[in-house]
């Protein structure tokens, strides 16, 4: 029997729309050219380490994230480097990039590609951060913050807990559902190695309540390890937030400003774990993801391992190709996810899904005046005011801003989800805490 | 591939919650008390709420699209909840035109002046009542008694206090309650509603299914009408333990005059009530307490109009000073 | 019934009195003295309070005046609204020589117009360029090009500056245009700068009306008209003043060393060269300009 948790104050809870939670994941073929972003994680982008005309395999090494908050990126694909130039992100912008022409499907030999399944963890602590800096793994939740930063506890910090975060509360999204239900046994197993790591004798899973077969899977499966324990949490908006899924969990709360680390927590995603089993148990770099791609245009639609690289066009071709209604194309989910200028965009480490909304759905009303209703005060799951930041944005008063804590906001943008004179509260305090930084910046120099 | 896709911030999916569907939310609430003032006053409570309505969408349509040269945002229902709010805060005896000019100040002076619709400091259907109790004092204080004439428009209806202001009397005259208690309506009148008084503020259970309504909607918090309600109860309830014989008691505060009308639909209007709810919990017991305070020492034998608009003026000083708990604040490490 | 209007009006106007007195009191107690040059000064300013001299406001700028005059050197201090005219004024004032200030006016650097550089995405939000800006690229794929939002128009405390329905962009009206900076400030991606009038009357200036650092192949993709760095200019200028530099696939035209011959303007493969005049055309070039138009 589970327990039900949740986070305590404020929440939404958007239409589910999961349409793709049965759909078992599939391989999408190879493209025939990948573009790797040298940054596709929170930090400094790597350097590449490869030139034009060069071969790789999968699992080559063709950047190196060498600052201290950075990370390795390998190539997905073999084949022949075509430019190491630019491609864009998804915000439209070029940056550093390896473009390879996709020939045939060459694995780096050290590879184990055979899917048995190894229990036994020979690698030590030290070991496993290393080599999990080496694989270039990163937060696979969407942040795609580099793992092993998380994992160098500062002196004087004391974890006890390691949190996997299995919630997937943004609407639409199935690949961790379907991770959990396949992949079952890899990830508690990647639990374990990265619980080696942190040298914890606590590791928790949170699992919103909307995937019993998932919960029930993971319950099952976890019998076998004593060290591991499933809690099932209410279906309710952000609980996969960091924050929010310690609170739920373990009910310790992370002050403003600090980390999951100043509570003795170390959140990553099951993705995360997966992605750390198959890099200590099976030698095998971060190359590829599941990404859901949904939307109610696309009658394929499904959960997809895509190599990372892969234009984002080639997947929506192979969910059933963009409909003509089709308005807005999103990396991520509806509540967080950035919608796409380009089709050509790539997919990265952090992508978790690519959305496809309609004309219609994406569709927005007009802004009217705040009514004071107070719905964005009570759906906040930090305690801010939206209303207020809002305001003080629009007459540039960064230091009040600063005053009421907007920092602290999550962006996980239920204020605009719920508000009804449709007033773009998310977009004005997003842009306060561009300034604040700034302000904070300049008074600090 | 062809299509321009369209670039936005997140989130990119909304609730279903508009200002429409709120505010129509609230008209819908306001049908039973309508039905109830039908029931009670007669057809003349229907042309009451019709006039004042149609005078406050008009204004602001007016005030609009002539005065602001912008596009008219009447349809959003907010004219109406006001108007049909003012209809229900006065005494049917009250003449049409002067009905009339409450809406144009309460629409024209209240809020838009204000800035429209969210910007208004006080509520606008108090502000059009009070105006109209300074300014027509004999209509606003005859009040019909029920069920008399139901079909009649006129006003030449017999009338009398209301139960509220029968113990205002008493207590200035130091009667004991039990001399008039023949002339008291019993809870359950009081309850349904078949007495004397102000369109919306006869019934009771009217009020309590609309406000039903919105909590089920999620149009309003329970905590305003909660907390005015138990203030009033429980200070109206000390005077009654100490002199029962000249005070009435906190049941019959709750169920007379305008408590449940102001507590359930006044109080809780968003743009005059605070943004946080520590916030709204005081400024809720802020009203139970002026209300009480005004209807057992003050001059008025009724209080609810005058403490809810006290209490907006507070309003922004209780959202500076009380805002919501922070996540992280109250830090387990 | 007299009796009653007398005795309201005595004690009416005892507690006016009343009143009175104590509010005497108070002001002559708390008096702030103030130097009365400050207000005159303040009156000499053109108190639009824009902030571009970098003081709160004018009254501001009147103290940091009226101090550095008693210290005898008020140079340093300027009215960029008020230009030469205020500012001979309160030298005058103060009985100074002031020197002449350079008349200056905001200059556009974009020409990423929607039929020089079409929309290749809807943007659906807040008008605002600062968060079009920090959510992508842009509506054109350019990421230093004009976000057509129009911040520039709203800081502009002068209405000097106009958004053209038909280009998208922002215009500077020179007329209004004080150069106090505000649109500098407001723009996101640093469009507007601050550049000398230019000669005579009919102020000849010239500037390259671009920001992309891009290469050139990427930055054409974009915008039509888009700077390239292919260096003709600096080579037109090099024989003449050596006024145009080339940083990042981005030409500039130093406008302090820019004589406005507008001989650069008809050598620029991609017309990103703008000039308030019209430019001469050397037989060679015309052909070339008159291909790229066509």
């Amino acid at each position: 029997m589970v327990t039900v948790k949740t986070f305590p104050m404020g929440g939404v809870h958007p239409p589910e729309n999961k349409l793709t939670a049965d759909s078992p994941i599939q391989a999408l073929d190879l493209p025939d050219e990948v573009s790797i972003l040298l940054g596709q994680h929170i930090g400094a982008p790597a350097e590449p380490v490869v030139q034009k005309g060069d071969k790789v395999k999968v699992g080559t090494l063709i950047g190196e994230g060498k600052a201290f908050i950075s990370a390795n990126v390998h190539s997905t694909v073999s084949g022949t480097v075509k430019r190491v130039d630019e491609a864009l992100d998804a915000a439209g912008f070029r940056k550093p990039a390896v473009v390879i022409a996709v020939e045939g499907d060459e694995w780096e030999v050290h590879i184990d590609r055979s899917p048995d399944l190894v229990t036994e963890i020979t690698a030590t602590p030290e070991e496993i951060v290393d080599r999990i800096k080496t694989a270039g793994i990163v937060g696979m939740g969407g942040a795609a913050f580099p793992t092993n930063v998380k994992y160098m506890v500062p002196e004087g910090k004391q974890v006890d807990t390691l949190v996997i975060n299995g919630v997937e509360c943004e609407p639409y999204l199935t690949a961790d559902h379907r991770l959990m239900l396949e992949h079952t046994d890899e990830i508690l197993v990647g639990i374990e190695v990265l619980r080696k790591a942190l040298r914890v004798d606590r590791a928790v899973i949170g699992i919103e309540l909307n995937k019993p077969d998932a919960i029930e899977a993971m319950t099952q499966s976890a019998a076998r390890f004593p060290n591991i324990e499933v809690y099932g949490l209410k279906v309710q908006y952000p609980q996969g937030a960091e924050k929010q899924l310690i609170k739920a969990i373990l009910d310790r709360e992370v002050p403003g400003g600090k980390l999951p680390l100043d509570v003795g927590c170390v959140v990553n995603n099951v993705g995360t774990a997966l992605a750390a089993y198959h890099d200590i148990q099976k030698n095998r770099p971060l190359i590829d993801r599941v990404v859901t791609v949904t939307g109610t245009s696309l009658p394929n639609r499904g959960n997809f391992l895509i190599r990372v690289g892969t234009p984002f066009a080639r997947a929506i071709e192979a969910a059933g190709g963009m409909a003509d209604d089709v308005a807005k194309v999103i990396a991520g989910g509806p509540m967080m996810g950035k919608a796409v200028p380009d089709l050509n965009v790539p997919v990265t480490k952090g992508t978790s899904g690519i959305l496809l909304l309609t004309k219609a759905e994406a569709e927005q009303r007009e802004t009217v005046p705040c009514i004071r209703c107070s719905k964005c005060v009570e759906v906040c799951p930090v305690g801010l005011e939206p209303y207020l930041l809002e305001k003080l944005a629009r007459v540039e008063y960064w230091e009040q801003s600063d005053e009421h804590d907007v920092l602290d906001c999550i962006e996980c943008g239920s204020c605009t989800y719920i508000c009804p004179s449709n007033r773009p509260l998310l977009d004005y305090i997003k842009l306060s805490k561009v300034k604040v930084h700034e302000m904070r910046r300049a008074s600090a120099s | 591939m062809s299509q321009t896709l369209v670039v936005s911030g997140s989130p990119h999916v909304k609730s279903e919650h508009t200002v429409r569907s709120i505010m129509w939310g609230v008209v819908i609430a306001l049908l039973p008390v309508f039905a109830a003032s039908a029931l009670v006053f007669g057809v003349r409570a229907i042309m009451a709420v019709l006039v004042t309505s149609a005078a406050c969408v008009a204004t602001e349509y007016v005030i609009q699209r002539f005065f602001l040269r912008q596009q008219p945002t009447v349809d959003d229902g907010s004219a109406v909840v006001t108007g049909m709010l003012l209809a229900f805060n006065v005494s049917i005896a009250v003449p049409m035109w002067q009905l009339v000019v409450g809406a144009v100040v309460a629409i024209g002076v209240a809020k838009m002046a204000f800035g429209g619709i969210g910007t208004n400091p006080f509520n606008p259907a108090l502000i059009g009542r009070a105006f109209m109790t300074v300014s027509f004092p004999v209509h606003m204080n005859t009040w019909a008694f029920p069920r008399e004439q139901l079909v009649s428009l006129g006003v030449d209806r017999p009338t009398g206090a209301t139960p509220l202001g029968k113990i205002a009397d008493a207590l200035e005259l130091g009667e004991p309650l039990s001399a008039i208690a023949a002339e008291l309506p019993s809870h359950t009148e009081l309850f349904l509603g078949t007495i004397g008084g102000s369109m919306g503020e006869v019934s009771a259970l009217a009020v309590l299914i609309g406000g039903a309504y919105m909590l089920y909607r999620r149009l309003i918090p329970l905590e305003t009408p909660v907390v005015f309600l138990g203030t009033l109860a429980l200070i109206t309830g000390v005077f009654w333990l100490f002199d029962p014989e000249s005070y009435a008691d906190p049941l019959f505060h709750i169920l007379a005059g305008g408590a449940m009308l102001g507590s359930w639909f006044m109080a809780t209007d968003m743009a005059t009530s605070p943004m946080s709810r520590n916030g709204r919990i005081l400024f809720a017991a802020g009203c139970g307490l002026l209300t009480a305070v005004i209807r057992l020492l003050g001059g008025f034998p009724e209080g609810v109009t005058y403490a809810i608009l006290i209490m907006n003026a507070f309003v922004p000083l209780i959202d500076n000073k009380l805002r919501p708990p922070r996540f992280g604040k109250g830090a387990v490490s | 019934m007299n009796e009653l209007l007398i005795y309201s009006a005595l004690s009416l106007g005892g507690v006016a009195a009343g009143f009175a007195v104590v509010l005497y009191v108070i002001s002559q107690r708390f008096k702030v003295e103030e130097d009365p040059r400050i207000d005159e000064v303040t009156q000499m300013l053109p108190g639009i309070n824009c902030g571009a001299c970098g003081f709160a406001g004018c009254s501001g700028l009147a103290e940091a005046l009226v101090e550095a005059a008693d210290s005898g050197d008020v140079s340093g201090l300027s009215c960029p609204p008020g230009g030469s005219e205020t500012m001979k004024q309160i030298g005058e004032y103060f009985g100074f020589e002031m020197g002449s200030t350079h008349k200056t006016i905001a200059v556009l650097r974009c020409g990423g117009s929607c039929s020089n550089a079409p929309a290749k995405t809807q943007y659906q939000g807040p008008s605002s360029c600062a968060i079009a800006h920090s959510l992508y690229v842009g509506i054109n794929g350019c990421p230093h090009s004009c976000l057509w939002l129009g911040d520039c128009e709203i800081a502009c405390p002068f209405d000097a500056i106009v958004m053209n329905p038909d280009t998208g962009l922002p215009e500077v009206i020179p007329e209004l245009c004080t150069s106090c900076g505000a649109c500098v400030r407001a723009c996101p991606r640093d469009l507007f700068e601050i550049r000398p009038r230019g000669k005579g009357k009919a102020e000849r200036r010239v500037w390259i009306n671009c920001r992309n650092t891009q290469p050139g192949g990427v930055a054409r993709k974009n915008c039509k008209v888009a700077c390239i760095g292919c260096g003709k200019c600096v080579r037109v200028c090099n024989d003449i003043v050596q006024a145009i530099s080339m940083e990042n696939n981005l030409a500039y035209i130093d406008p302090h060393k820019c004589i406005a011959c507008g001989k650069c303007v008809p050598v620029c493969p991609t017309n990103a060269i703008m000039a308030t005049f019209e430019p001469p055309k050397p037989k060679q070039a015309n052909k070339e300009t008159a291909d790229t138009q066509a």
